[in-house]
């Protein structure tokens, strides 16, 4: 009886129609209003015009597996440089029956990495799967036991360098640049002056230069006969270029984090270390996690710059795929390919720093 | 009750002893001539306009702050320097801050335990029954597993007093431990000091609550401008005051 009486106050009232639903969604967001009806015409123009002929490009007229005077005739994009040259391009000058010793490597690290994406992972079983994975690519990259065939390492190249610079320099580097940061609060000034000149000195150079040097002018000082591998001395200034960067990044964060956790920790009796360790960095961690992952997204790009010191990494090996006389003109094509590549790499970064954040945090 | 709130212990057993203290910032003297013995068992409360040092006072007893001239001895060690004396002082002093200072990454449990984990060296399951024992004494052993920003304030302040309990200290200093709270919820944390106080802990509080000093302090001190202007058990004080600036004080805030 009384349901009928107020028949409102008992049902849900749900929104009008007009606001819901597909409908509803094109009408809030695409024709609010004259302007903005204005700008998705613009827009909606814009896409006609390019997107379509890209497909036909990229899709419709391309060649894929061709010689090149077959993609030549087609018109459309030549697919076939990427597909003809890949082992060329993804390895280098590795040794064309070993090449599944570097991928079987990338296999593991992207079974290593994708599986460590989940925190509930995160136990000490995965830190010696860690150890051993690293141990057995860099087994399968450089052979010589176990009945390996040995690979010198200026053989190494394409994209097993670039993740190798990569994962290591990016590793290295976070732990070097929180000492540094660290370093730089310290009330002992010899610490915090040298921690001070080393990051304004390394940051206040381009990476270029500092591969130069590591490359050029550092074995100068090396003793006679001393040689030191070059893609070592390009992983050391990688690792110190990027660590002074992740220093300044972490010493906002740990300025970030509230006076009174320092002194909370204090009075517990904690120590200098262990409120560090328990307290004070997984908050300032925490707080800088978005541009962090900028750093390592450049960081991983910059390693690209290895080229000019003559190590072959993925672009590089796309580049010399170039100058083939017959691939020659289809820059567009390999270069789509490992951009296409270098995205998935940071996307996957990226995707997972929102991954973390949203799961680290415990404000509500 | 009153009666045995207001019986000190022993007389001979000081466990705080503050002797000439000075103290600057840069040239700003914050902190003049303090004088100050606390028996075990004892509970002080220390009032005084905002600006007249009295957080800094409770601040340097755990070498938050640092003092400048005098002596600082606590449980029998001074306060000097030497590090380890400092950690030392500050497992036996418990503190409780104005704004809690909960570790907001890490879960209620987690944020009594890790004191007596890492500092006492205490098994795990242990500092958890002592954890949730004390949780269950101040009355929120169900939020255990919570974060600090899922509880309100009261309750973050319950749980700073628990941790600070966790590590068993001999003496615990108040910040103003309730002026960050909303009026409804200072009387679940000021019921909490004072059972505290029933059970013979010493205490210094900094606090403008004066009927928590009237009912469970033994001397109630009264500071401005870096100096203790006057001294006295809670009826005197308030009944009685005798310096003009207590009389100002007090007649602002018991308006």
């Amino acid at each position: 009886m009384e349901d009928t009486l107020h028949p409102n106050t008992t049902k849900e009232i749900k929104p009008p129609v007009i606001n819901i639903g597909i409908i509803g969604w094109i009408r809030a967001n695409l024709f609010n209003g004259w302007f903005n009806t204005l700008l998705t015409l613009v827009f909606a123009y814009v896409l006609f015009l390019t997107v379509p002929p890209f497909i036909n490009w990229a899709l419709i007229n391309s060649s894929w597996f061709t010689t090149s005077e077959e993609c030549k005739a087609s018109g459309g994009a030549c697919w076939s440089v990427v597909t003809t040259n890949i082992r060329f391009m993804l390895f280098g000058f590795y040794p064309h029956a070993l090449q599944w010793r570097p991928l079987l490597a990338i296999v593991i690290l992207i079974a290593l990495l994708i599986y460590s994406r989940n925190r509930n992972h995160w136990r000490k079983s995965l830190a010696y799967a860690w150890a051993i994975g690293l141990f057995t690519m860099g087994l399968l990259l450089k052979g010589g036991l176990f009945g390996l065939e040995s690979v010198e390492s200026t053989k190494w190249g394409g994209l097993p360098l670039t993740l190798l610079l990569s994962v290591f320099g990016l590793t290295a580097a976070y732990p070097v640049g929180i000492i540094l940061a660290l370093g730089r609060q310290s009330k002992m000034p010899i610490v915090k002056s040298f921690c001070v000149i080393y990051i304004e000195l390394i940051r206040g150079v381009p990476l270029i230069s500092l591969l130069f040097m590591s490359s050029v002018v550092f074995p100068l000082f090396l003793p006679e006969g001393m040689t030191i591998n070059p893609i070592l001395r390009a992983q050391v200034a990688i690792i110190m270029f990027t660590a002074a960067y992740i220093a300044e990044v972490v010493r906002g964060g740990l300025q970030g984090v509230d006076k009174g956790q320092y002194e909370a920790a204090q009075s517990l009796g904690l120590n200098y270390f262990q409120s560090m360790r328990r307290i004070i960095l997984p908050q300032a961690l925490k707080i800088v996690i978005p541009p962090s992952v900028s750093i390592l997204i450049s960081a991983f790009k910059d390693t690209s710059l290895v080229v000019i010191i003559a190590l072959y990494d993925l672009l590089k090996t796309t580049q010399t795929t170039l100058t083939d006389p017959k691939w020659m003109g289809y820059s567009s094509e390999a270069y789509i390919f490992v951009a296409l590549i270098y995205f998935v790499c940071c996307f996957f970064m990226s995707n997972y720093s929102r991954k973390l954040e949203k799961e680290l945090d415990t404000s509500l | 009750m009153n009666s045995d709130l207001t019986d000190t212990n022993s007389q001979e057993d000081p466990i705080i002893t503050i002797e000439g203290m000075h103290k600057w910032y840069g040239d700003f003297h914050v902190l003049k001539d303090i004088n100050l013995t606390v028996q075990k068992g004892e509970r002080i409360v220390i009032c005084g306009p905002s600006g007249s040092g009295k957080s800094t006072l409770i601040r340097c007893i755990n070498r938050l702050e640092e003092h400048q001239r005098g002596k600082i001895i606590v449980d029998g060690i001074e306060l000097t320097n030497d590090l380890k004396n400092i950690e030392k002082i500050r497992v036996e002093v418990g503190m409780v801050f104005q704004h809690f200072n909960l570790f907001p990454h890490l879960t209620i449990l987690e944020n009594l335990t890790l004191g007596p984990i890492w500092v006492r060296k205490t098994p795990k399951k242990e500092a958890e029954e002592t954890a949730m024992y004390y949780l269950e004494k101040v009355r929120i052993a169900e939020q255990a597993l919570k974060f600090p920003g899922q509880l309100s304030g009261g309750q973050q302040q319950r749980v700073a007093i628990a941790r600070s309990l966790c590590m068993k200290p001999n003496v615990i200093l108040f910040d103003e431990p309730t002026s960050a709270l909303d009026p409804e919820m200072v009387k679940e944390v000021l019921d909490v000091m004072i059972s505290l106080a029933q059970e013979g802990m010493t205490m210094l509080v900094v606090s403008h609550e004066m009927g928590f000093a009237k009912s469970v302090a033994h001397r109630v001190l009264f500071m401005d401008g870096g100096e203790v202007l006057e001294e006295n058990e809670p009826n005197e004080f308030f009944g009685n005051p005798q310096h003009e600036r207590t009389k100002l004080f007090l007649s602002q805030i018991l308006d």
